[in-house]
Formats: structure tokens, sequence, C-alpha cells
């Protein structure tokens, strides 16, 4: 909402009020400021002339040589090259010693050998929008319609010599989207008078209902229609002053019948409609739901189809404009229009918002319908602009509106008492105070004892309940008053859960062990959602979810996997020359059971890895990321919360590399898988070897066991030996390692491969696999032959059951 | 003999001297003190002395022996103090060669903002809940007071999934949801963090997906003031002790009375500066009274209870914090722009 200085003080005195303090008020009382612009410019130096004489400069075609009458003792002598200027005119010149918008000083010159005292100036010189700047004087300097003095000052004249505050309201706040709204808000902040206008009009002899009679079809709708006949008008250019208003509350004039409607909307909030009464092709306006199918063409030349959700204005046959929307072209006003209907009217909130939604047209007028409108307020309005119409295009108004339906509202009384409000607000404010704050805000009451009963005005919807009070009487009294206290109570313990905390664990421990936390999006691509899942939940054959209405393709569905968009941050750093790079996420993936109810969210860690893990050239340190990098991380992790009695097997999965993939299974069940991404998929993604892995972290969040078990350290030595065996190249490490931890018990402590070795002098198909087993007793030192019996029980068992062949 | 002895005792210091090594010292020390050594060959002959003089002589030998071990041992001490030196002059390395980097990684700045907002609030006794990014029309909407063809709703484009479910565009619903887990018994004390979704196309300063932090206050006899002490505590905390907050008003469907904070700009001092826009101030959040509709509809009696809520974007705080000009950076996961905030 722009707000004009001038125009808002033609109903508050604003005088001693510097602009930046009214802002600044505003702001602290809830009507937010976003930008004060202007003046423009405030010359005065920059006055009315009158060009008594303009001939051909003698030295060059496309100059002319004026004489101008500045209300001087002498005619100043001008060099203007504008093509429009000509004896006769009234222009705005910029004398010596005036310093237009962009710091242009006026000086005397001498161009092509003649005096110039000064400039005969265009709009935009001037600094107007070029877009207010009406088309005849586009190309040259602006020449005044009508009367003004010579000498006269003329920034005040073409008004850029006002300020103009763009405010931003909030929601409920639709009573300040009129001049006269915020009038009534910057009168209470002050405690100053209001000067409304008190609109009369001169009524001429004729009637209105000769001409048209109004039916309301749907009251609900359209609780109120009010129509006006004015004869005999001529459509021409608003005067300046009203052009003035317009433009400084962002509007272009057009004509005076448009300006003045448009006037009223600024002044009022109220929209009105003008129809070419000639065009209107009846005498009856009929409102009514439109038929399914039915079209109109309105003013923008576009045919549109409507629906039973939307009101039309008719002339009992057709429709002439989508109520509180946009007019029809049909009855548009014209050059030649001489009677018009005017239109004011109450449409409800809902209908119009239909309206504009369904054909995309918002506008000033239906935004306000839209919100809500100050329906006791109707017919003033419609008499205000009545009255501006017989002055600015000597219409005839006749008679009174013909009205249909009740601009009456049912009043809404708020009760609260001093002690609610200064229980809510936290501060101690007196009734005299509150009764003050209560005036100011020109809101009618009663006070019993203690007790307000306030009557919420018309123009203040968001007047309902006490807490609306409250902030009434708070933001008046002032934010800035109300103390710093914090509650007063138990003081309870807080904190995070036990899951929160673990998952703070995890990202610690990611972090420590080189990995970068991430964030990704969780809506992506149709094609990702469904690549990279992991098996656990790819068995479940859900369905990714898709979005509606998505904005775009990359973001249209939500993932079941974190790995694709964790790929694409990896592609995004690659092509950056950013090669080493290791990220992880920790977020929701989900779940769709059933169509239509809420989805599982399954929180789960998932990281990608690229490049080299350790990067230490200059001591010839450069490990590049591999399988068994990201499963130490992994294996840490889960060492970490599970007691590492997670089991990786290999598995071949869609996408990743099938002899170096693995899922993790806890208790049998699958939570997840890690690997290297296909070769293929690296080169979709511009990547060389990347590694990835996905698990599912609220498994393991729910199955870690927090306690942790003491055991004392041993007195006694711990024997170590090494084993190493020859077998079939395809058996797993860990069948070999659990065979020889099982075949140790009781005495083998730990069992860990240490070398594996294949190729050259291994036979072909076989692998040598070498074991160092710790052997430990808490309660005495082993004997020799114990460890020996345990040895062979352990080789025997190898060679029998996996074929191995022990080495010497 | 006696001469001899001298003689020894002159060759022997000379060769102690001249070694350069150790092996050369012991091959001295053979040669003179071994049991075929120059000494014990001058004693064979000691038979041939008189009483007299054999004491003389062997007394003589010892000091000499003795002078001889001393210098040896002396000389030995010399050669392993000058192999220790050479020693460690080779392994003298260039200090000022980079060391080997630790492998370390670090949380993702939103992360750290959450956290660091968390533990500030947890301290003062609030518990941290989370709910669902995938929220029903009532949890995120009727619930907090803003029914089906409400206004505001225009306010938040959403991403619907299907007539009911749609992302969260806030974080609000967990409130209602934490509510109503109270069964209308307070106090309720949370912060509430999480992802959100706007139907935004994504450019320097919109984002379709992004952060929000809440935090909620019920119980009895809760005032605004309350409100405005916590949050000046918070903004303290996060922007510095030299700044001020101010609350203006402002409308939340689910508060009423409803404010904005914001904390004098850093830059200017509130002189007032382009980062401000002029004005001093920076808004940071939004803020207020619960609605009374929002208590009702999760079960609390809105004559005994009142609270306060506010919330927040940890982007802006961050873009603030730090001056980071693009809110995409928060999603592309740059290492370059990871690893600027993984100190402490």
């Amino acid at each position: 909402m722009l707000v004009s200085r001038k125009w808002l003080e033609q109903y508050v005195d604003l005088s001693n009020i510097s602009t930046d303090d009214l802002a600044e008020k505003m702001t602290k009382s809830g009507l937010e400021v976003e930008e004060v612009t202007g003046p423009a410019l405030d010359d005065e130096n920059v006055v009315v002339g009158y060009v008594e004489q303009c001939e051909q400069h003698p030295n060059a075609d496309k100059l002319n040589l004026c004489q101008v009458n500045v209300g001087e003792d002498e005619l100043l002598q001008i060099v203007c090259g504008a093509p429009n200027v000509a004896q006769g005119q009234y222009v705005v010149v910029a004398k010596p010693g005036a310093v237009l918008p962009g710091g242009f000083r006026i000086k005397k010159a001498k161009l092509r050998g003649e005096t110039s005292n000064g400039m005969i100036c265009s709009l935009q010189e001037l600094g107007y929008d070029e877009k207010y700047v009406p088309e005849q004087f586009k190309d040259g300097i602006y020449v005044f319609d009508e009367d003004v003095t010579v000498g006269e000052a003329a920034c005040p004249l073409l008004n850029l010599d006002d300020e103009v505050i763009e405010i931003e309201l909030t929601a409920n706040r639709s009573d300040c989207l009129s001049l006269i709204g915020v009038a009534y808000d910057v009168a209470a902040m002050y405690d100053k008078d209001i000067h409304l206008p008190q609109p009369e009009v001169d009524i001429s002899s004729g009637s209105s209902s000769d001409y048209i009679s109004v039916k309301i079809d749907d009251e609900e709708a359209n609780p109120y229609y009010g129509a006006w006949i004015l004869k005999d008008l001529t459509i021409r250019q608003s005067p300046l002053w009203l052009q003035n208003r317009l433009i400084s509350a962002g509007i272009r004039p057009i004509n005076n019948v448009v300006d003045v409607t448009n006037y009223i909307l600024m002044e009022y909030g109220q929209p009105l409609h003008a129809f070419d009464y000639d065009r209107f092709g009846s005498k009856e306006v009929v409102t009514r739901l439109a038929n399914e199918g039915e079209t109109i063409k309105t003013l923008d030349g576009e045919e549109r189809t409507l629906s039973s959700h939307h009101l039309v204005i008719t002339n009992g046959e057709e429709p002439h404009a989508i109520a509180g929307v946009m007019g029809g072209e049909e009855s548009e006003v014209q050059e030649d229009t001489t009677t018009i209907l005017l239109e004011a009217a109450y449409f409800s909130p809902g209908v119009v918002r239909q309206g504009s939604k369904d054909h995309g047209l918002r506008s000033e007028a239906s935004a306000r319908f839209e919100k809500g409108i100050d329906i006791t307020r109707v017919k003033e309005a419609a008499t205000r602009a009545a009255q501006l119409l017989s002055e600015v295009a000597d219409g005839e108004v006749l008679g009174n509106l013909v009205e249909e339906g009740s601009t009456e509202k049912d009043p809404i009384n708020v009760s609260f008492t001093q002690d609610e409000i200064n229980a809510r607000i936290g501060a101690d404010i007196s009734i005299d105070d509150m009764k003050q704050i209560i005036k100011r805000l020109r809101f009618n009451y009663e006070l019993d004892g203690q007790t307000f009963t306030v009557e919420s005005p018309a123009r203040r919807q968001d007047i309902v309940i006490k807490e609306d009070m409250v902030e009434e009487i708070a933001r008046l009294y002032g934010y800035d008053r109300i103390p710093y206290t914090l509650p007063v109570g138990v003081r309870d313990k807080g904190g995070l859960t036990k899951r929160q905390k673990l998952i703070r664990e995890v990202n610690d421990y990611l972090q420590s062990a080189g990995l970068n936390e991430s964030l990704t999006y969780s809506l992506t691509k149709a094609e990702w959602s469904t690549r990279f899942v992991s098996p656990e939940i790819q068995n479940q054959n859900l369905s990714p979810i898709g979005l509606s209405l998505p904005m775009t393709d990359l973001h249209s569905h939500l993932r079941l996997s974190a790995v694709p968009e964790l790929l694409s941050s990896l592609q995004y750093n690659v092509a950056r020359n950013q090669y080493d790079v290791a990220l992880y996420e920790i977020g929701s993936v989900f779940l769709q059971h059933e169509p239509r109810k809420q989805p599982e969210e399954n929180v789960r860690l998932t990281a990608a890895v690229t490049g080299h893990w350790e990067n230490h050239p200059w001591q010839g340190i450069k490990v590049p990321a591999d399988f068994f990098v990201v499963k130490g991380v992994l294996e840490g992790l889960f060492n970490h919360f599970l007691d590492g009695q997670v089991e990786f097997e290999k598995a071949e999965l869609e996408d990743m590399h099938p002899g170096q993939t693995a899922v993790m299974k806890l208790n049998g069940e699958t939570m997840g898988y890690v690997g290297q991404i296909h070769p293929i998929v690296q080169r979709e993604f511009d990547l060389q070897e990347t590694f990835v892995f996905d698990v599912d972290l609220d498994r393991v969040l729910d199955e870690t066991d927090d306690g942790e078990d003491y055991r004392a350290i041993t007195k006694y030595p711990t024997i170590a030996q090494d084993l190493a065996f020859v077998v079939d190249r395809e058996l797993p490490a860990k069948q070999l390692e659990q065979a020889i931890y099982e075949q140790g018990q009781p005495h083998l402590e730990s069992v860990k491969v240490f070398d594996v070795y294949q190729g050259e002098h291994m036979e072909e198909g076989k692998k040598s696999i070498a074991f160092n087993l710790i052997f430990q007793n808490d309660e005495r030192t082993l004997k020799d032959e114990e460890i020996e019996e345990t040895r062979q029980a352990i080789v025997q068992h190898l060679e029998t059951e996996y074929q191995a062949v022990l080495r010497g | 003999m006696k001469e001899r002895l001298k003689e020894i005792k002159q060759e022997a210091l000379e060769q102690i001297e001249a070694a350069v090594d150790e092996k050369k010292l012991q091959d001295v020390k053979v040669y003179f003190l071994g049991k075929k050594g120059q000494i014990t060959e001058v004693l064979k002959g000691m038979g041939k002395l008189s009483k007299e003089e054999r004491p003389v002589i062997g007394q003589l030998a010892n000091e000499v022996r003795d002078e001889i071990t001393e210098a040896l041992e002396s000389k030995k001490s010399k050669l392993e103090q000058a192999a220790l030196e050479k020693q460690l002059k080779a392994e003298s390395v260039d200090v000022t060669l980079p060391g080997r980097p630790v492998q370390k990684g670090g949380p993702h700045l939103l992360r750290k903002v959450i956290r660091d907002i968390e533990d500030l609030f947890t301290t003062m006794g609030y518990e941290v809940a989370e709910g669902p990014e995938v929220e029903t029309d009532f949890y995120n909407f009727e619930s907090l007071n803003l029914p089906k063809n409400h206004p505001a709703r225009d306010m938040q484009d959403s991403f619907f999934i299907s007539e009911d479910l749609l992302m969260r565009t806030q974080t609000s619903p967990v409130q209602a949801r934490t509510l109503r887990q109270h069964e209308g018994r307070g106090p309720v004390k949370i912060i509430c963090p999480g992802k959100v979704y706007r139907r935004d196309t994504d450019d320097a300063t919109h984002s379709h997906q992004f952060t929000q932090i809440e935090g909620l206050y019920v119980d009895e006899k809760i005032r605004m003031s309350d409100l405005k002490g916590t949050l000046n505590t918070f903004a303290k905390h996060m922007f510095g002790e030299e700044r001020n907050i101010r609350l203006r008003p402002s409308f939340f469907p689910f508060t009423e009375p409803s404010a904005e904070m914001d904390i004098s700009c850093k830059i200017c001092q509130g002189e007032g500066c382009s980062v401000c826009k002029g004005s001093g101030w920076i808004e940071i959040l939004g803020s207020g009274m619960v609605h009374p509709n929002v208590l009702e509809m999760a079960g609390f009696d809105s004559n005994k209870y009142s609270g306060f809520a506010f919330g927040m974007g940890p982007e802006r705080i961050a873009m603030l914090k730090y001056g980071i000009e693009d809110i995409r950076h928060f999603y592309t996961n740059d290492v370059r722009f990871l690893k600027q905030f993984h100190g402490v």
C-alpha cells in the first residue's frame, strides 16, 4: 500500500511530524514501512513559465529560441530542443540555480552562440516515473492543460514535492488498504483528530430508478448492490490534482471516470465499477451466480468461461462483469460514453477470491473485496464518487442510488477487564490509559468498574476477541514499553531425549571419521526417487510419493533414498575441481504404505565418498577411497552403537558394482547397503570411483544398547599365534573367522585377518588368508599344551569343513 | 722397563687420539691392554726384576694401564657423541613442510545453528520436539487457526500431495501435536527444529526447502513480557550482548497479539545502512501470544492457560551472521562452503 503524505494530510494534521518520524511510528505501531520515497523534486527555482515567443535558433535546425515569462521583470531567453515547444504554452522552467534529479544543475549557458537562461523541462527530467508520463509528453516538454500562474512553483503542482510511504500490510489489516483507514490508525498513533470527507451531491430532477432496477439473486454472495445513473458526462483527462493522487498511489491515470473510481478505491477502499449505460443493453441489473460454461469477454479482450462459483453482473440476460474482478468489454466506458451506470456493491470475499483465482485476475479491487470491505461505508463512497464525477466530468447525477440488499452489519462486542489485559501483556496500564487508547482508536465502548465492552467498528474486521484488544492496547501503549521478564514457575529439567542424544553422537562420530554433514532436498526427480533404494525398502514395493502440483520436474517426488541427491552434490563438487569429497546426510525418506495416508518417515544415514580418502602427497600418502574405507566407517559406527553385531553380506543391487556391494544385516534383517556405485552410473554422474552407503538409522538407534559392561583388565598374559590357510577364492573371510572363533573356545579371545594374498605362486581359484589369534584366560596363565590342542582342533576343522590347507 | 712403559703410554695416547671410529679404538684397546697386548708383554719381563723394583714397575704399569683406559673411555664417549650428532643431523626435517592432515569432517552450518539454539533453550528447561515432514492439512493449518479458505493460507503456497496431505510449510504443526499430547496440562516448553517446504522457485533468496526452528511455552499466567525477555536472551546469545531487540506488531493466524522481532543492525549500530535498509533494525523472527483457538483446539483451557510462541529460519540467521549471499549454498553441499564452518 502506497501512502502519499500529502494525501494523508487531507485527513490528519501532520505538521511538525517529519516523514521519518511518521514512518518509524507506523512501523512500531503495526503498519510496517518498507520504504519512503521522495520528494522527487522540491526546488523553488522550478516554476511555471509562459512561452511568449518561440522561433527557430539561428544556428541550429533542431533548436528553438524561446522567450519565457516566469513572472520576473524580464523574459528569460531559453534554448529548447523539444519538438513540441510552441508559443502560448504554460511550461515548467528550471531557472539557473535549480538542481534537477540526478544532481543536474541548471546554469546560464551559451548554445550555438545564443544565451540560454534555464531549461524548459520534460516530465522525465523532473523525476517523473516514465510509466506515468502521458503519451503526448513522452518525447517532449510538459505543457500544462489547466489554469496555472506564471512564476508559481511547479513542483507542488506536479506533486513532485510529495513523499510516499510504502507500507507492507499484514493479512489482518485490510482496513489500511485505504487512505482513510491509514488515517484512522495514524490519528490513533498520534492522538489526533481525523477530518473525513463529507460527500454531498447535487441531485438533478431525474431519477436513476427510471433508468435501472436492481435484483440480487444470491444474497450471500452479494449482500448489497447500489446503482446510480450519471448523465451528460464528458470523458476527458482528469485534472492534475486527481492525476497526482493516483500516481502517488501507484495507479496510472486513464480518464476522468475511471480515475474517479480508482480514487475512491484508494480513498475508501471501496471498489466501484462504471458501465457505459448505453451499451449495457437493458434497464435492469441482475446479479447472480454464473451458469456453467457461460462466457464473457472481459475488458482485457479475453474470452472467459464461467462456472457456478463465479458471481456475475448481468443485464438480465448476459453477464457484463465478473463481480469484483473485472468488467466486460461490451459495456466498457469509452471516449464517447455520456451516461454511466455506477456500481457500488458489497461482494462476499469467497466468491471474489474464486473468480480472481480461477481467471488469474488479481487487481487492487479484487484484493479488497477478497479481504472484506467495510459494508457500512459503501453508500458514502458512492456519494463521494458521484460528487467527484459531477465535478470532473460535468455529470448530472440522477436522483438517489437504486439499492438492493442491506449495508447493515451486526455489531460485535468485545469485553475484557483491565487485569486481563495487564496479565496478558505483563505491564501495568491504568484504566485511564486504556480508556485513552480506546478513544484514540475511535472505538465505542462502555466501562463498568474495570470491565470494558468495546464495539468493534465495521472497518476493523480484525477486532473479534479479547486477544485482539490485547494487541490493540499493547501496540498503542507501545511494545517498547513492555518489560523484559522470564516466565515464573517450576523450572523443569528440559533437555534432549536419549534418541536425540544418540543422533548427536552419530553426527559427532561421522564428523570425526572425516565426513562432512550435508543437506540435500527431500523432493527429487521422479526418476531418482526409485533409485538406490535399500533392499529392505525396495522389497516393500512402495510407490514413491509425487506432488500434486510440483514447481519443477527436478523436485516432484519424495525420495526413497538420499543417495541420488548426494551423488549430484559430489558431481557439483567435482565439476568445480573439488575431487576428494566425503559427504553424509541424516534425513528422512518417505514410505507410503497406504495411499492418502501419512507416510512413514524413516530416518536414514546416507553417505557418498569419492576421490582420495587421505591425500598427503609429499610424504607419498595417497589413499583412494575404496570399499573398505567406507565399510570401516560403518563398522566403527556399528561397534559403537550395536556392539558390532552387524553382518555384511555380498549382494547384487541395481546401480551398484556387482563385485563391491554388501547389504548389512542385524539379527538377520537387512538394514542397508554399502558399496561402489556401478561404473556406468559413475559415468552418468561424471564421477570416478564412488562409494556410498544407506543405512536405516532408526533401526540402529532402536537397537542401541546404552549399557556398557566393564570387564577387569586381566593380569595374565595373552598368547598370540598366526595361522595361514589356502582356500577357495570365493570363500568369505568372515566364515573362516567365525569358524576359527567357535573352534577356539573357550580360550580364544579374538581372531583377526592380517593378510590376504591371491595371484602369482597361488593356484588358480585359490587365495591365501592369514589370521592372528589371541588366546587368553582371565583367571590363569594358559599352558602351551592347551593352546596347541586348540590350534590343532581349528586346523582340523578348517581342513575338513572348508578344504583349507594350512600353510607351513 | 720404565722407559718401555712410558713409550707404550705415549704411543697409546697418540693412537687413541688418532682413532676415527669405535672399531679403531677397539683395536687400540686390544693392542695395548689385551691379553697379548703391549703392557702384558712388558709385565712378562717382571720376573727378571729385583724384589725392590717389582712393586715400583708394577705400580707404574697399573698407572699406565689406568691412564690408557681413561683415555679410551674419554675418546669413546667423544666418538659416541659425534656419531649421535651425525645421526641427529641426518634426521633433521624441514619443520615448515605441511603436517599430515587429520581426516576430519564437520557439521552443516544450519545444523550447527540449530544445535546452538537447542542447547540454549534446553538449558532454559525446554525439550526438543520433532514431527513429520509430510503433514495433514489439519495439523499444518486447521489446528493453527487457519481454517480452509482462510486468506492467510495464500501466504504460504504449499506442496500438496493429496487433498489432505502436504509437505509441512512450517514446524508449527509440531507445536499443535505436542500440545495435544499434553492433554490440557501445562507446562509445555518445547523447541521444534526441522525441514519445511514451500512452493517457491529456488533463487538467491528463496528455497523450496528450508529449515525452521520454533519455540513454544504454554503455562498458567504466561505474559507477553515473558516472550520479550526470552527473545532478548536468545538474541544476545545468538548475535552478541551489545545487540538490542525490538518487538513490533505483526500478524500470524496462530498468535494474538503477534510481534516481529528485530535486532539492532551490527553494521551501522542502528544508524541505518544498506544491510538494514536504512532502518537500523534487521528482522529476525516472528512471535506472539498463542491464539486461544490454537490452545482450545489442542485441549487447553484458554482462560487458564496462555503461552508464547516464536519461529525463525536458521538460513536467515546464518546468512545474517556470516553475510552469506545466496540461500542455495546451504543445499549444494560445495565442500568449499561446508568446510568454512567446521571450527568451534
